[in-house]
């Protein structure tokens, strides 16, 4: 399995929600739904306070219980690499996969029927570009890139600077990560 | 990951999606991913804000797709903001004003009608005739925001006048502005000509980059965080930029000045100012250490709030730094009525750090010497726009709107019509609106020139519907930058609805008042063609690329020892200011402590939100998706002491009875217990804007304190106090 991973830098993100609407425009996510958001997390008592800034998303897990639980194999791993996808085809909207999702990820219900959710913008890393929420944060924040490759960015910024991912004891072996 | 050259993808994919799959459960079927069909692409300029970034507007099989940044633009680098990402919604809202509409009475109430253009420019024009005839062309003033105003400011002159302000000045940089200019010769620009990426220590006061979203200073805050820049962040509300410091310094609001005097205090007393710099460009340093004597960190402190020891040890990490240290100017400056000299004062503070137009502190902006289209020149106006309010104000270097508005009250007033362009006045000059009623029942024209049915069209004789950005040529960009260049915005549309160019309307009223000389051209495009052709370009290759940038023609900084001739009255920086004593005004920045917080009230603080610029795009359909109503801000200990719980609705009061519109609480740590802070932009009051309409309040209503610059007029907005009014369930 190709592993791609997204790595967010929480010391330069500024939660300016440029990556929700990147992503609304880019792949025309209807009216009222959204595949990524922002979450602040403020810690402390004026004034000895903490701001963390996240962009979160579906976590492309490695081992997801999204994918394992869904009865007619809708949501499935794309083309043997870590992207998770729901095929409308095979959808029935029976909405599995939200009850299996620990980053409740999922949108509800897109209009024609099935569960939508962030593709890491495959269509996009088909064609070798980062995904739109990527290539539009303004502060550069965000990176995207194959875990297999030694070289790339993503892994040099794994190898030198402190990370989590969230709620790591699912097992569901999430692929987004965060600098702290 | 590598980036590809665009591919354009035929629409294969598109017609196998309809072709019904084999094994179909659900019976829905996937559309296809985005870009399979016939895609392409044109370029714009952003007009979402002020900061004009170039960007591509992709069309799917014909509909609007998205719009992202120009690779080679130096004030996007690529990328736009949120709201520039948002701007197909500005294109969308289905809210836009759709045909020219004129104030009439019907069965004795006043009303709009929807007019054809013909009428509409036929009445303008005619208006525009009587005051020309009566009193003069220069009673007709612009009020404007934005770069399509250009070609209103154009017809004006060649009307006869040159009256015009902007809320831009008096309502936000003017101060800022006008107090390096009088310090260094040159305001801060626009864009900043902060070269934060070169930056070892950074000074924010006030100034919460990040939540603005003025692109390049974003992106160049941020390579400086990368680069593990120094960042000290002045702010009595713990900003985005605030988290990302090293050091925070939670300032009583409004004591500024004691603080800057104080670091200025230091670096003399502790002989860290740059004496090389100083004694070759500056004028004053003697008066200065004398002034700031006084001003020692112990005594700031019991003002400021600020310990002592930060004070010195942040003086320090500066003089550490400098020439690579930045006391950022701000942009929004017009707070407690002393703002030109707060913002002197900073550019003191550069001027010590010798960080004035050298590496790390701030570059040398260079244009395109771009020629003008030759048309005849501009008769000769007998008034310009300050005869309107004479000996105010005396170094205000633009029109003050707030002046001009005085000015157009009652019979005998100064201005008799109004040219209004891009610029809400009842959100963007605090607590106006009686004076705007009084000013509309004066004028005999009030023309207002908009894209959306903002509050101001309301006040309007005659409303003239403009298309959006992205159906328009405009003027070049061509704003001093690290490198000059240009930028093209064209359409990539046709006008919606009956809308119309900026460029077309200004050409129209033109003919129709006789000065078709200067307005030569059938298009627009035959205008910018001709001067790209002098620059060695042509419209031809704009189209493609979009940004054409230019190489430098002189150095970026100060060589070292170089000689120079600044923009002041002695050549040098001023540190002592020759020619503010003359005026009777304080040579040197003095500190005064703020007006105290009447009990029971609050401080109301403003600013801006990532999604939004402010009133401007409240409307657009997907920012208001992403942040649809202001929250107000509240420390959790005023929450309790009031027994307000997170996220109920209140009313605020000011002391003057003004009540506001209901908005939202978020109880946060990240203000103190002495102000509450909204984002400005909200609770608009026209029915119109069906989105936005009634939601969220507006700070600017509640002002009732409003402290002038008396050096140039501008309006302080931060003096003003509120409190709570609960809302009954």
């Amino acid at each position: 399995m190709t592993r791609y991973a997204m790595v967010i830098d929480t010391k330069t993100c500024i939660g300016c929600g440029d990556c929700v609407v990147a992503c609304k425009t880019e792949n025309k996510v209807p009216e009222g739904l959204n595949r990524d958001w922002v979450v602040e997390a403020t810690n402390g008592t004026y004034p000895n306070l903490t701001t963390e800034f996240r962009s979160e998303r579906c976590n492309h897990c490695s081992n997801a219980t999204c994918v394992t639980l869904c009865p007619t194999g809708a949501s499935h791993h794309w083309n043997d690499t870590n992207i998770v996808l729901v095929e409308a085809e095979k959808c029935t909207g029976c909405k599995a996969c939200i009850a299996a999702c620990p980053y409740d990820a999922r949108l509800v219900m897109h209009p024609d029927g099935y569960i939508d959710k962030c593709t890491f913008c495959h269509h996009r890393v088909e064609q070798g570009l980062d995904p739109a929420c990527v290539s539009s944060c303004p502060t550069r924040c965000m990176h995207f890139g194959s875990l297999d490759d030694p070289h790339s960015k993503v892994n040099q910024l794994l190898k030198t600077r402190q990370h989590k991912v969230l709620i790591p004891e699912t097992g569901n072996d999430p692929n987004v990560y965060y600098l702290t | 990951m590598k980036r590809r050259e665009f591919i354009k993808v035929s629409s294969l994919l598109g017609t196998s999606a309809a072709v019904a799959p084999p094994f179909m459960l659900g019976g829905c079927v996937t559309n296809p991913p985005p870009g399979t069909g016939v895609v392409s692409k044109s370029p714009t300029i952003c007009d979402m804000c002020f900061w004009k970034c170039a960007g591509e507007v992709y069309k799917e099989d014909g509909e609007l797709w998205k719009i992202t940044g120009n690779e080679d633009d130096l004030h996007s680098g690529g990328r736009l903001c949120t709201r520039g990402t948002g701007g197909p919604g500005a294109y969308l809202d289905r809210d836009r004003l759709k045909k020219p509409l004129m104030r009439v009475t019907v069965d004795g109430r006043q009303t709009f009608q929807e007019v054809s253009w013909d009428e509409a420019l036929h009445f303008i024009s005619e208006k525009m005739q009587g005051i020309a005839a009566s009193a003069g062309p220069e009673r007709l003033a612009m009020l404007h925001h934005g770069a399509g105003g250009h070609h209103f400011l154009h017809l004006l002159r060649a009307f006869g006048s040159n009256s015009h302000a902007e809320p831009a000045f008096a309502q936000c940089r003017g101060p800022r502005d006008v107090g390096f200019r009088l310090t260094v010769g040159e305001s801060a620009s626009s864009p900043e000509r902060t070269d934060m990426a070169n930056a070892k220590c950074i000074v924010l006061l006030g100034s919460h980059i990040g939540e603005n979203l003025h692109n390049a200073q974003v992106q160049t805050l941020a390579e400086a965080i990368n680069k593990d820049v120094t960042l000290i962040t002045v702010d009595p509300r713990f900003s985005v930029p605030a988290g990302k410091s090293k050091y925070w310094l939670p300032i009583k609001p409004g004591t500024d000045i004691a603080l800057l005097l104080a670091w200025m205090n230091v670096l003399i007393s502790e002989d860290l100012c740059d004496t090389d710099y100083l004694d070759r460009y500056a004028i004053g340093f003697e008066q200065l250490a004398e002034h700031v004597r006084e001003y020692t960190p112990e005594w700031v402190y019991l003002e400021t709030g600020i310990r002592p020891e930060v004070i010195r040890e942040t003086a320090r990490e500066l003089a550490k730094a400098a020439p690579a240290a930045i006391v950022h100017p701000g942009r929004h400056a017009v707070w407690y009525g002393d703002d030109t000299q707060r913002s002197r004062a900073i550019a003191m503070l550069n001027a010590l750090l010798g960080s004035w137009n050298r590496k790390g502190g701030f570059y040398i902006p260079e244009k395109v010497a771009l020629p003008e289209y030759p048309i005849p020149e501009y008769p000769k106006p007998k008034f310009s726009t300050g005869d309107a309010y004479p000996g105010k104000w005396p170094f205000a270097s633009q029109g003050v709107t707030n002046g001009v508005i005085d000015a157009s009250i009652g019979e005998d007033a100064f201005f008799k019509g109004w040219l209004v362009y891009g610029t809400n006045l009842p959100q963007s000059i605090p607590a106006v609106k009686d004076k705007l009623r009084a000013a509309a029942n004066s004028l005999d024209l009030l023309v207002v020139v908009e894209t959306m049915p903002s509050e101001m069209t309301g006040y309007a004789d005659v409303i003239l519907p403009e298309c959006t950005y992205l159906e328009r040529y405009d003027d070049l960009r061509n704003s001093g930058e690290r490198h000059p260049s240009l930028a093209l915005r064209m359409p990539a549309f046709e006008p919606k609805y009956e809308s119309k160019p900026g460029w077309w309307i200004a050409k129209q009223l033109g003919n129709r008042l006789g000065l078709e000389e200067y307005f030569p051209w059938q298009d627009y495009a035959e205008k910018l063609d001709w001067q790209l052709q002098q620059v060695g370009s042509s419209l031809e290759e704009m189209q493609k690329i979009g940004v054409k940038n230019f190489p430098r023609k002189y150095p970026l900084y100060f060589r070292d020892g170089q000689r120079v001739q600044f923009a002041t009255p002695s050549r040098k920086i001023e540190l002592y200011s020759q020619q503010l004593a003359d005026k009777g005004f304080d040579p040197m920045p003095v500190y005064t402590p703020p007006e105290p917080v009447p009990s029971g009230y609050y401080r109301l603080n403003y600013g801006r939100m990532p999604a939004h610029t402010f009133g401007k795009t409240t409307n657009n359909p997907l920012l208001f998706q992403l942040a649809p109503e202001n929250q107000l801000w509240v420390n959790p200990m005023v929450a309790n002491e009031w027994s307000i719980k997170n996220a109920e609705y209140v009313r605020l009061a000011s002391p003057s009875g003004a009540i506001s519109n209901k908005i939202r609480v978020r109880v946060t740590e990240r203000i103190g217990p002495d102000s509450v802070f909204m984002a400005h932009g909200f609770g608009h009051k026209s029915k119109r804007l069906r989105l936005t309409a009634g939601v969220g309040a507006d700070d600017s209503e509640l002002m009732s304190n409003i402290k002038i610059d008396p050096i140039m007029g501008s309006t302080g907005m931060r003096s003003n106090f509120v409190t709570f009014v609960k809302e009954q369930a």
